[in-house]
């Protein structure tokens, strides 16, 4: 008796990471390392960082960096195929469940596009409407809407429309596909998904067999109009660390359909203005910075909404200097501010109390501002046409070059 | 050339769009279109061409029942009070190339109406099917408002429906709800072609429009949230939705940026700074910063003309044997 009721003391305690609920311990932040032993995926140490800067002749990518992207599961596979001229491909997606975007949602395709550029290699987006249809009950037709909507941000991230095709569920399943779904799905028991995903006799069984779905992409059999002929193709996928379920079943798969194990990159979550305790959500809108948001209003929210670790006082803050773990505008510079010297004079600065709590916000400001800035205007060269054309089911002939 | 009223039967036949004609004497007026096509169980529409101070055109088309207020429409567009005036007769002819009497949302499959901006009354999406004229006044023709939607994507045109007898107060604070609509470009120039990020789109008065592509949004254009969104998204439903990669634009913008970086690199602390050697410093730096600033605008320019490139082949004829 008294075990059982142990184990669920500490389950209570425990964080919850999942593709569909994230929240840490007693709501403090997110234990990184133990989500990293609990998973079961690898630390991506500088070594990692150094070998992509000689492979690919180019500065690494800030998020690299910064740790931000920070774990990875055969990361070093990809680079030793990548090294004897072995190319590989980029599958990344979407779950278009509302139509604004935030910054949070555009890191991992920032990230994705860096890595097409600097690897030279072509990407497959999947925008799982149908995911949303089940899960936030939207109808069919407005997650399809939402889905394209969402496509038009994701290509204002400057993806290569001769290396890139973006599909919605709802219009690509179908054919070499569903074929793979079904090889992957004959795989994985009910109990296992149960196990992986938390799901109970109540859910319906949309939910159930959803998983395939976002599975098999990592298959390059299931793309016959880009990769016909390459079944060894590999892939590497970057993400953030909670959708590192739905690949952990995938690599378990694989090798028994006779499939190389997908690669991940995984980040970092992105913290809400009010703090790694608060949550993000799109029913609050200050609580995050959305693509859609003009000057100023980043400065109003980064100004009023920003929780900071400064001192109360000025002569305090003089004194004892600021609280750069729990700092947001730190953090959110730790992300997009490219200058590394910068970055790390205002850090030094804050911490020791001789910059101020205001100086930092007005950099973040101006940061994130230029950032949203040339989003919007990318985002205006988006057309319906330039939509339809990246998620054309078609060839790619230069999608290495 | 406009196009005539077969070559538009032609389309919406070749869409498969379903759609019922009706021949009958030239009428000039919805009643007296009502006499002959009244009774047939499909809504009417009456249709505006309509102008704005700066030469720009609109389309309203409505059920014939929907009370129109140029006073509200006009601020609704952010017009101010009295900005919109009926058009005159000439650019019906030279615009919309339909006769009097006869304006039309088939009107904007013509090339002189590209700039034309086409607001729809919601109201169409309740009805069975409504009358509009095909490009002649001794035609109707009544098709539902999926069908309506199929013709204007077809010429890459976006279609969504407003309520137009709306009236939301307009202000400091409430930015003007349909301020979307408006054309972005001035007047009708058949080759200005505009490069895909327009340097001109970069403040202010951006056109945005949230464009919804599902036909059966029940809500028409709805402030999501916050207003200025609207405004501030991507430019699509007032403009034609092809834009031209223009290579003469998208050099401008390149050198526009690298000159305005080189004033800011010399001034006369560097030159004191770098004498001799301020060549090879400002041309450093003239790489460093604007590497992804420029690789970005190749990206949109090189994805425009992929684009175009992919529109015109999917519509290409097949060879004549």
């Amino acid at each position: 008796m008294e075990k059982t009721e142990d184990k669920n003391q500490q389950q209570e305690e425990e964080q919850v990471v999942n593709p569909w609920e994230v929240s840490a311990k007693d709501g403090g932040k997110i234990d990184y390392d133990k989500l990293i032993d609990k998973f079961g995926c690898q630390r991506l140490d500088q070594s990692f960082v150094d070998r992509v800067q000689r492979l690919t002749s180019r500065p690494p990518h800030v998020f690299l960096r910064r740790g931000v992207f920070f774990a990875h599961r055969d990361f070093n596979d990809i680079l030793d195929a990548y090294e004897r001229g072995d190319k590989f491909y980029l599958y990344t997606g979407r779950g278009p469940s509302s139509e604004a975007l935030h910054l949070g949602h555009l890191i991992p395709f920032m990230f994705t596009k860096y890595l097409q550029d600097a690897f030279k290699v072509p990407l497959v987006i999947q925008l799982t409407d149908d995911e949303k249809c089940m899960w936030k009950n939207l109808s069919v037709e407005e997650s399809q809407r939402l889905a394209r909507e969402n496509a038009k941000d994701i290509i204002a991230c400057g993806f290569d429309i001769s290396k890139t095709f973006i599909f919605s569920d709802f219009d690509y399943v179908g054919g070499a596909f569903y074929k793979n779904m079904v090889k992957v799905a004959k795989c994985v028991t009910y109990n296992k998904v149960v196990g992986i995903f938390g799901f109970t006799g109540e859910d319906h069984i949309g939910k159930v067999s959803f998983p395939p779905v976002q599975a098999v992409p990592s298959f390059p059999s299931s793309f016959p109009h880009l990769f016909s002929g390459k079944d060894d193709l590999r892939c590497l996928i970057p993400c953030a660390i909670d959708q590192d379920p739905y690949f952990r079943m995938t690599r378990d798969v694989a090798p028994r359909i006779g499939y190389h194990k997908p690669a991940l990159i995984e980040s970092l979550f992105f913290p809400a203005l009010q703090g790694e305790n608060g949550k993000m959500s799109a029913s609050d809108p200050n609580s995050a910075i959305y693509v859609t948001d003009s000057a100023k209003d980043i400065k109003y929210k980064v100004n009023k909404h920003a929780f900071t670790g400064g001192q109360d006082s000025i002569e305090k803050h003089r004194q004892y200097g600021a609280n750069l773990e729990v700092d947001i505008p730190i953090k959110y510079l730790n992300f997009f501010l490219e200058d590394d010297v910068e970055l790390e004079h205002i850090k030094k600065e804050y911490g020791a109390g001789r910059m101020l709590t205001g100086e930092v916000k007005k950099r973040l400001a101006e940061v994130l501002t230029e950032l949203v800035e040339r989003h919007r205007r990318a985002r205006a060269a988006v057309t319906e046409e330039m939509v339809d054309a990246f998620m054309a089911v078609r060839p790619l002939p230069n999608m290495f070059d | 050339m406009g196009y005539s009223k077969d070559q538009l039967l032609a389309r919406l036949k070749e869409l498969q769009i379903e759609f019922s004609q009706y021949e009958h004497p030239v009428v000039l007026t919805v009643e007296a279109q009502a006499k002959y096509v009244g009774n047939l169980g499909g809504a009417l529409s009456k249709n505006l061409f309509l102008k704005d101070k700066k030469h720009r055109y609109y389309v309203v088309s409505a059920l014939a029942d929907t009370k129109v207020d140029l006073k509200v429409l006009s601020q609704r567009l952010g017009l101010g009070k009295g900005g919109l005036r009926m058009a005159p007769e000439e650019a019906l002819g030279e615009i919309l190339q339909v006769p009097l009497g006869c304006v039309t949302p088939f009107a904007v499959v013509n090339e002189s109406a590209r700039h034309v901006s086409l607001l729809l009354d919601q109201g169409f999406k309740n009805q069975e099917c409504c009358f509009f004229h095909p490009l002649a006044n001794d035609m109707s023709i009544s098709l539902n408002a999926h069908g309506l939607d199929k013709i204007l994507k077809s010429i890459g045109r976006n279609p969504s429906y407003i309520d137009l007898e709306a009236n939301p107060p307009v202000g400091k604070d409430q930015p003007p709800d349909l301020a979307a609509y408006v054309p972005s470009d001035s007047p009708v120039l058949p080759d200005l072609p505009e490069k895909a990020p327009s340097s001109q789109d970069s403040t202010g008065d951006s056109v945005g429009a949230a464009t919804k592509t599902a036909a059966f949004t029940a809500k028409a254009v709805k402030p999501s949230g916050n207003a200025k969104n609207v405004k501030e998204k991507s430019a699509d439903s007032a403009r034609p939705s092809i834009p031209a990669a223009d290579a003469g634009k998208f050099v401008e913008e390149l050198l526009d940026r690298a000159s305005a970086l080189l004033l800011s690199e010399i001034s006369e602390d560097s030159i004191k700074q770098h004498g001799g050697q301020l060549g090879a410093e400002v041309a450093n730096n003239v790489k460093k910063y604007l590497r992804e600033d420029l690789k970005n605008l190749a990206t949109i320019f090189k994805n425009t003309a992929y684009t175009e490139g992919f529109y015109a082949g999917t519509r290409c004829q097949p060879k004549r044997l």
